[in-house]
């Protein structure tokens, strides 16, 4: 990795990622990954970074608008990444759904919003 | 559209088939995270600690209502709906984890280690605190009381490390300097 080069790498009008007070802003672990995977496998000569931003635009562009619904810029990054290998002939889409799938079974409980697991404070 | 953890899960799964294929590996992702860390500007937790080491009035602020306190700079987002800071003492260490899955104050700790989503950290610290510390290198002695704090959607917490007498007297920007993220998480302390 060239350590001089600032990221993000340029990305700009629609496929620009989200900033606050001009820092990246990822919601989730996950899209932080997804951000730097994108550029580890371009500098790894899988893809230029002109065919991932093509990738994007298209995405974002075909993604139909949902003006009550959020914003999702990792969900539409991830979309053309895998779109992109999957051009590449480096992943087969069915692939990544299936192990989804199956991560989803062995990980239950990841979705935070009807656990009842005590917080706060355990002494020892 | 897909909700958040069907999304979460494929993210997952091509990072995992990625790794997989040889093309990535998990520390070098890691590492480009680290990196990005760094270069995105000292973590604004530092930056709080950094001012609670020496202004007692905002420290007080900041231990009775972290959210409210933290306010004025600007945090927004980023999972601090809810801040509590535990202020570590000789007395008492305080050390965060969340058991089911990996809740973390983004907008002040930057971004989360790989090992917090570990179910083993997960799991254990909260077990046995001592052991998984001592693993990280931090020896709490037996007299010092060890809290553990379970984070939530609702609920986030950040330790409020001890400052090392070395500092007192020095310029922010060293205090800051010297903050390390895994000091906001309690696995570590201050050097």
């Amino acid at each position: 990795m060239n350590q001089t080069e600032a990221p993000p790498r340029e990305l700009d009008g629609i496929t620009a990622p989200p900033l606050r007070n001009g820092e990246l802003d990822f919601e989730a672990p996950w899209q932080s990954r997804v951000f730097v995977m994108a550029q580890a496998l371009c500098e790894a000569g899988l893809y230029a970074w002109s065919d991932f931003q093509a990738s994007l635009i298209l995405t974002i562009n075909s993604a139909p608008v949902a003006p009550d619904q959020p914003y999702r810029y990792y969900d539409h990054f991830l979309k053309a990444l895998t779109n992109l290998l999957r051009q590449k002939g480096v992943v087969v889409e069915e692939e990544v759904y299936a192990l989804a799938l199956q991560l989803g079974q062995l990980e239950p409980g990841h979705d935070h919003h009807d656990h009842d697991h005590d917080h706060g404070p355990h002494s020892h | 559209m897909a909700d958040r953890s069907e999304v979460e899960l494929r993210a997952q799964a091509l990072e995992t088939l990625l790794i997989q294929k040889g093309l990535l590996t998990e520390a070098g992702i890691d590492d480009r995270i680290a990196l990005f860390n760094e270069r995105v500007g000292p973590m604004n937790g530092a930056r709080v600690v950094a001012r609670a080491w020496v202004d007692a009035e905002f420290k007080s602020a900041l231990l009775r209502d972290a959210t409210s306190a933290i306010a004025p700079y600007g945090f927004v987002g980023g999972q601090v709906d809810k801040l509590v800071v535990v202020e570590n003492t000789p007395e008492v260490h305080n050390v965060v984890v969340c058991t089911l899955c990996s809740c973390y104050p983004w907008a002040v700790m930057g971004l989360p280690p790989k090992w917090y989503k570990d179910p083993a950290y997960r799991s254990r610290v909260v077990r046995e605190p001592r052991k998984v510390l001592a693993e990280f290198g931090l020896n709490v002695p037996p007299e010092r009381e060890v809290r553990v704090w379970d984070s939530s959607a609702e609920v986030r917490y950040m330790v409020l490390p001890l400052m090392p007498e070395r500092l007192a007297g020095v310029d922010e920007d060293t205090r800051i300097a010297a903050i390390q993220r895994d000091t906001l998480i309690g696995v570590a302390e201050v050097q």
